[in-house]
């Protein structure tokens, strides 16, 4: 047996072909796209059709990066003072829609997803960088920056209200008010503090995470067309609502439930509302007061609403407890 | 008759008694107010969990009976959920039972419409999914360790990968060297490319650039074999053709049905800022000649594929290289990159290798890869190897 019959025995035609092609460089065939390019055309089309005419016209405007990188909505009056609404662990912007536009006529309103949450870029998403609320509050005064807010009138629910006050600390002359619905400076129980919770519980949480993400990827991919079928949702609302990739939702629970912020309440200079349910497990009304306690120039307004979520529950009462803070 | 009697037995569940339906349903069923205060609960449900109606109804919510963990994802997600969305479909939960036991279930709920005499409530119904969650556990299981061995995969490729490159350009006297190295596609996979740089008798340099037909573990062992076979020939030869002759030989009597191209090249300083390159090729695509003066010519003859012809041929060529002058060597995913039906092609390099010429060899070198890397979008088919060896100004 010669070596050229060895190898002819040995590799498929195909191989020979492209050895021609090595030997005269020439007698090509086209070939599919990549794998990864076509998930690049995936990404795009889902945040087109995501987006309303408005962010449109928003992003095509705006600088880029944080508009982007946090799914910016803007709303409202253009020239009124500008008020910040950020969600908390767990859902998006889309938790503010039955409170925010009460103020819509008077001020500019400015919706956002925290990077990992909602229509977010999730490739902005450094694990490094959100391993404490610092992070999430640097992105908050980047984006206060970016579109040169001032007198911001921040609004956080739940793990926001702490991003709030990081942020507020950091910049002080930035913010006008900050309102805090269902804070916690920390989750935990510590020596003389009630939290609320134990390290075991928040282990229950995650293995509840991940038996509840576990169709993650592959219920994303119908939930983009939107749903004509119930119109309470709005166009651009679609299941995607409270649903985060699992390793970053798993991350942001463990740093939302593992921090400890009550060192950083005393040095707040904001005037301060504190929101608090009148039943709410995750915050429940003694870690109010320690923060109504804490903060200094702090007002605590305790709901009729119950749960963790009165933007959602109670939006006329949350509206009406906003609207009478100075 | 039996079969009547039966059919009669069977139309009366038509008019079924529909308490009976409810209760003894092979679901739980929870009616809860928005808020999540128990309104009504069926007997499936108390049965499983033990617990007695009288102290529910009333009296707990349904974020009550979960874990704690559980009742901050009821509140962050479930009851979001359900505001927004007025259902919510296969959430799970582990429901805490009168007895401390904990029942995994499935939960399907909708809020019922309002009317002036009827406020919106919630319906839940719940189903036993203790065998699978018990299933689901061991899939997060088996996925994390899916995601286990790919790393040690991917480090495995990484580690074989760096044994068929030098680990950096060694400092050749009066010489500018620079090799650059990015596998194909997401680089999980070992390439078959290899290059080396190494000081050979007589105070001359031997640069090699290979590629292995194929890819995976077999193609790198072969380039291994491949890389110490030239290291090994070129302490006995200094002539570049019996090199690649040696290597010919050694993998012909390999057992492998693997073969290579490579080019060998041989570098020796004649006076300062000048050198004498001696190249052999077998089966490779030739080495590039960008002078001073502004041409980009190929150096050498192509020679035969490296363990395949019963006869190969490969010859000896000669250049002399002065200040300006720089050699790429380089496997075919240069010019192969492609995209769409465009190749990146021998002319494009030569023009990207005479505009960096003067920027020094590494510019030269990470200027090809950068460049035939973004051409195909990001996402090179082929490995890509470069050897850039660039006599400098001034030295």
């Amino acid at each position: 047996m010669t070596t050229s019959t060895r190898v002819t025995a040995h590799q498929t035609a195909r191989t020979k072909r492209a050895w021609a092609v090595k030997i005269s460089g020439r007698g090509r065939s086209p070939s599919p796209p990549s794998p990864s390019l076509v998930a690049t055309g995936a990404r795009c089309s889902r945040s087109a059709t995501r987006a309303t005419r408005r962010d449109v016209l928003v992003r095509f405007f705006l600088p880029m990066s944080v508009v982007r990188r946090n799914n910016v909505t803007l709303s409202g009056r253009p020239s009124g003072p500008p008020m910040l609404f950020a969600h908390g662990f767990g859902c998006d912007q889309n938790m503010w829609r039955f409170v925010a536009p009460a103020f819509a006529d008077d001020h500019r309103i400015v919706l956002f997803d925290h990077v990992g949450a909602g229509g977010s870029d999730l490739s902005a998403y450094d694990a490094q960088k959100y391993a404490s609320l610092d992070g999430y509050a640097t992105d908050v005064l980047e984006l206060c920056a970016e579109l040169d807010l001032r007198e911001v009138v921040f609004v956080g629910h739940s793990v926001s209200a702490m991003i709030g006050v990081l942020a507020a600390n950091r910049e002080p002359e930035r913010f006008a008010k900050l309102v805090l619905v269902g804070p916690s400076p920390r989750y935990l129980d510590d020596d003389g503090y009630v939290g609320g919770f134990g390290a075991d519980d928040i282990e229950e949480l995650l293995e509840s995470l991940e038996s509840n993400y576990l169709g993650w990827s592959t219920a994303m991919a119908p939930v983009i067309m939107g749903r004509p079928d119930r119109p309470e949702l709005g166009a651009e609302l679609t299941e995607s609502f409270c649903r985060t990739e699992p390793s970053i939702a798993r991350h942001f629970a463990r740093v939302t439930f593992l921090s400890d912020n009550r060192a950083d309440l005393a040095a707040v200079r904001v005037p301060t509302l504190v929101l608090q349910c009148s039943s709410d497990v995750i915050a429940p009304l003694e870690v109010g007061d320690f923060v109504h306690r804490a903060v200094p120039d702090s007002r605590l307004v305790v709901m009729r609403a119950t749960g963790h979520c009165p933007n959602l529950s109670a939006p006329e009462e949350t509206v009406a407890a906003l609207k009478a803070f100075p | 008759m039996a079969d009547q009697g039966g059919d009669a037995l069977y139309a009366a569940l038509g008019d079924d008694d529909a308490e009976d339906l409810y209760e003894n349903a092979p679901c739980g069923y929870l009616s809860t107010r928005l808020d999540g205060t128990i309104l009504k609960v069926n007997g499936t449900f108390l049965r499983w969990t033990g617990h007695r109606g009288e102290d529910l109804v009333g009296q707990r919510t349904f974020a009550d009976l979960l874990t704690a963990g559980g009742r901050i994802f009821h509140e962050t997600h479930y009851a979001p959920l359900l505001r927004m969305q007025r259902r919510a479909r296969e959430i799970a939960v582990d429901v805490v039972c009168a007895d401390g036991r904990r029942l995994p279930m499935l939960v399907n709920a909708v809020v019922t419409d309002e009317s002036p005499n009827r406020p919106s409530v919630i319906r839940a119904a719940l189903f036993d999914a203790t065998e699978r969650r018990q299933y689901e556990r061991e899939l997060v299981e088996a996925r994390r360790r899916a995601e286990e061995s790919e790393a040690r995969a991917r480090a495995l490729a990484t580690t074989l990968q760096e044994s068929l490159l030098p680990p950096a350009p060694p400092t050749i006297p009066g010489l500018d060297v620079a090799t650059a190295y990015r596998p194909a596609g997401s680089g999980t996979d070992v390439g078959g490319d290899f290059s080396d740089v190494f000081q050979a008798q007589g105070g001359a340099w031997s640069v090699v650039v290979g590629d292995v037909r194929g890819k995976g573990v077999e193609a790198a062992t072969v380039g291994v074999l491949a890389r110490h076979t030239l290291r090994a020939a070129a302490m006995r030869t200094s002539r570049p053709k019996l090199a690649l002759q040696t290597l010919h030989q050694t993998l012909e009597r390999e057992p492998t049905e693997r073969f290579c191209t490579a080019v060998f090249a041989r570098v020796r300083r004649t006076s300062p800022g000048r050198f004498r390159l001696v190249v052999a090729c077998g089966g490779h695509p030739l080495p590039l000649l960008a002078s001073a003066d502004g041409s980009v010519t190929p150096i050498g003859r192509h020679g035969s594929l490296l363990g395949v012809l019963e006869h190969p041929s490969f010859v000896d060529t000669t250049v002399h290289l002065q200040v300006g002058d720089a050699v790429v060597l380089y496997t075919d995913g240069v010019p192969e990159g492609r995209r769409g039906r465009e190749f990146y092609g021998e002319e494009r390099l030569a023009e990207r290798v005479q505009s960096r010429r003067a920027d020094g060899a590494a510019a030269v070198a990470e200027g090809i890869v950068e460049d035939v890397v973004a051409f195909q979008d990001g996402v090179p088919r082929d490995d890509i190897a470069v050897v850039v060896l660039a006599v400098p100004q001034g030295r």
